[in-house]
């Protein structure tokens, strides 16, 4: 039997899972929407990267969750290393490209630079308050338009006079693209526009102050639209990567750091079949009523947190 | 027609109040009771309903400190408070108190508003004025010792939380060494007299620095650099300096009331930084940049920048700190804090920051 690991990345869209072997060849992967119900999501994974995995030689021994929910599915899945984004993006991609020194990634609800020398990061920044330029701002933008997200990119690359698009400001973006339609600029030239759009967001913002240097990997569920990934390279003046993975690097870098971990806590695929009930519970000791959040698996109690005191502790059986 | 009680001539006793923040209620307290003879309400630890109170009747684009003070008010009213002071500063700290007065009378909150802004901070007498207006009756003297001893007691807080930020994060017995504090703080309350406040102070130092520590040679040592308000006060800044000496980082901050009192000075820190500010941006803004280029100087493995959202003169002080992180390869963490009770963010940060130090730390060994 060989050693497998598991590696979940349950971000606020999407929800992205990779079984690794020892060598870091990726055995099982999937990439769902996570409609907001991590739970079931990591379940339909769970269940996917089942059937993919060939069991009679594999066995899952460790797992690693990152992404916004990694504290509930790594209790879920009794995972030996729950880690933030940032890093597992970073040991992620520095083990399929050395070199990088640059990290682009703009995912559902958040976007990142990440700087790296050496094979180190020596700095990164992170969107703060304000979604522009995401995902999840694409997406509605095409339902304006009446155009697949997917479909986005190839349509962008079409446009030979991208419209100017206010990047500031999703609102500001939103507003001067209905002007831009309604004055009678193409949907093409508007898509361009809007690829253009988030990418000066996205220097401005996240990448302001940041020395880009190459090579640059640009990753997350962006980087699969063509035109942003186009727009990159022309304003950044730059060759930028996409590994055709760029969009699993998350759950990629965290099975790694799972196997590093030297924690084996065999997986058990069952997962999908058990019953996990969250509860929000407010403490009321104190005039502070931190919210807990208690999980339990098959009516039992295995996890709590969210109590910011010792006084509202509440005790795993 | 009732006059206002705030037109009131004044009564013996009122109730005094002022802002909680961090753990200085207690020297407040101390100037108000010992000082002026006065009943001080200490405001109750800050909490997300302190928080709530003060978003729902402030306007929303006000930074937060405004939000909390305001908040702190209510609940200091609700204990019994009929008099609140409120002091200036040199950003929008300096319209605070006018405008808090005018949201409680807007609420119908019949209270005394004493605002320091008017006080011109290079000419002490124009506080003694101020004091005046709370007890026309003043004995000089005896408000003159008790000052001496609340600026005693600041030093002294300042002292004992920087040793414990220091030292906590490779306590063998985080625990105790909490105790210590929390004790400290107990009976510092009670403490009267210089000579009191010299004895527990020692004395607690002695037992901080007695806790076993399990220091490495070369700690991550992490410099918090920021906003007055934000960087001070844990409540407001989600326990930063707790989480990080959860990791094992050494944390040092400068900024500090005591700092603040006799050390912030443009004419020492400007030639200092004159590299990266010309001239003094307002507020807290020099003290930043001169502690951040303190940081890097020294070899620290990280600065992390604290502010509340929208606090300007800290806005103008991060094309600095750029400055200063490209210079000396330092990562700077840039945080800012509004009323938002979300810790996944925060901790994804945070977390990322230290993985970062250390794995840096450890490629350059």
């Amino acid at each position: 039997m060989e050693k497998a690991y598991l590696g979940v990345d349950i971000g606020s869209i999407s929800t992205k899972g990779v079984v690794l072997d020892a060598d870091n060849h990726i055995l099982a992967s999937d990439y769902l929407w996570t409609e907001g119900d991590p739970i079931g999501a990591t379940k339909r994974l769970a269940r996917s990267l089942e059937k993919q995995l060939d069991s009679t030689r594999y066995q899952i021994v460790a797992a690693g969750t990152t992404g916004s929910a990694r504290k509930l599915v790594g209790t879920m899945l009794g995972a030996v290393v729950v880690k933030n984004e940032i890093t597992a993006h970073a040991i992620g991609t520095t083990t399929l490209y050395p070199d990088v020194r640059t990290i682009f990634e703009i995912g559902g609800q958040d976007s990142k630079i990440i700087l790296i020398e050496n094979g180190v990061v020596v700095d990164y920044a992170m969107n703060t308050l304000c979604a522009a330029g995401t995902g999840s701002f694409l997406s509605s933008q095409a339902r304006r338009l009446g155009v697949a997200v997917e479909d986005f990119g190839e349509i962008a690359l079409q446009s030979k006079n991208p419209a100017a698009i206010a990047a500031r400001c999703t609102v500001f973006a939103e507003s001067d693209l209905v002007h831009k339609a309604q004055i009678g600029y193409s949907k093409t030239d508007i898509i361009a526009g809007l690829c253009r759009a988030v990418v000066v967001n996205y220097l401005n913002n996240v990448g302001k102050g940041k020395k880009i240097v190459g090579p640059v990997v640009f990753q997350g569920g962006v980087s699969k639209n063509a035109g942003v990934r186009a727009a990159f390279e022309k304003e950044t003046g730059l060759p930028v990567i996409v590994d055709p993975n760029g969009h699993l690097m998350g759950a990629f870098g965290v099975a790694i750091l799972a196997r590093r971990s030297d924690h084996e806590a065999p997986f058990n695929s069952d997962v999908a079949d058990m019953e996990f009930v969250t509860r929000a519970s407010n403490c009321g000791q104190c005039a502070n009523n931190c919210e807990r959040i208690l999980v339990y698996r098959d009516g039992k109690l295995i996890d709590a947190w969210g109590n910011r005191c010792e006084r509202g502790a509440i005790r795993i059986p | 027609m009732p006059v206002s009680k705030y037109r009131q001539p004044l009564p013996q006793n009122c109730k005094i109040s002022f802002p909680q923040f961090a753990s200085y209620g207690i020297a407040m307290e101390h100037l108000i009771q010992k000082g002026l003879g006065m009943t001080y309400v200490m405001p109750p630890r800050m909490t997300r309903h302190t928080l709530e109170l003060g978003a729902r009747y402030a306007p929303d684009s006000v930074c937060a400190p405004f939000k909390l003070n305001l908040g702190c008010f209510l609940e200091c009213i609700d204990e019994g408070a009929d008099t609140l002071i409120q002091t200036g500063g040199t950003c929008r700290l300096g319209y605070y108190g006018e405008l808090h007065e005018q949201i409680l009378r807007d609420m119908g909150k019949d209270v005394r508003f004493v605002n320091f802004a008017e006080c011109d901070f290079s000419h002490p007498k124009t506080f003694v004025d101020e004091f005046r207006e709370l007890k026309p009756d003043l004995d000089l003297k005896r408000f003159s010792a008790a000052a001496v001893e609340t600026v005693r007691m600041v030093n002294a807080i300042d002292e004992v939380d920087a040793l414990f930020r220091r030292r906590i994060g490779f306590a063998e017995d985080p625990k105790a060494m909490e105790a210590i504090r929390t004790n400290w703080l107990r009976q510092l309350r009670l403490a009267d007299g210089i000579k009191q406040i010299e004895l527990l102070r020692k004395a607690t130092v002695r037992l901080l620095e007695s806790q076993k520590v399990n220091m490495p040679k070369h700690p991550i040592r992490v410099g918090v650099v920021g906003e007055f308000f934000t960087v001070m006060d844990p409540f407001s800044n989600h326990d930063i300096e707790y989480e990080l000496a959860h990791m094992g980082v050494l944390v040092d901050r400068w900024m500090d009331m005591s700092n603040c009192m006799y050390h912030y000075r443009s004419r020492k820190m400007l030639p200092r930084i004159k590299e990266y500010a010309h001239y003094n941006m307002g507020a807290t803004a020099m003290a930043t940049i001169d502690a951040a280029l303190h940081y890097a100087k020294s070899g620290f493995d990280g600065i992390i920048h604290v502010k509340s959202a929208g606090c300007t003169p800290e806005i103008d002080a991060i094309p600095a700190l750029q400055n200063i992180s490209a210079d000396y390869h330092v990562p700077i963490l840039y945080l800012s804090f509004d009323t938002q009770t979300s810790e996944t963010g925060l901790n994804t940060r945070l977390e990322a920051f230290y993985d970062m130090i250390s794995m840096r730390k450890q490629a350059h060994k």
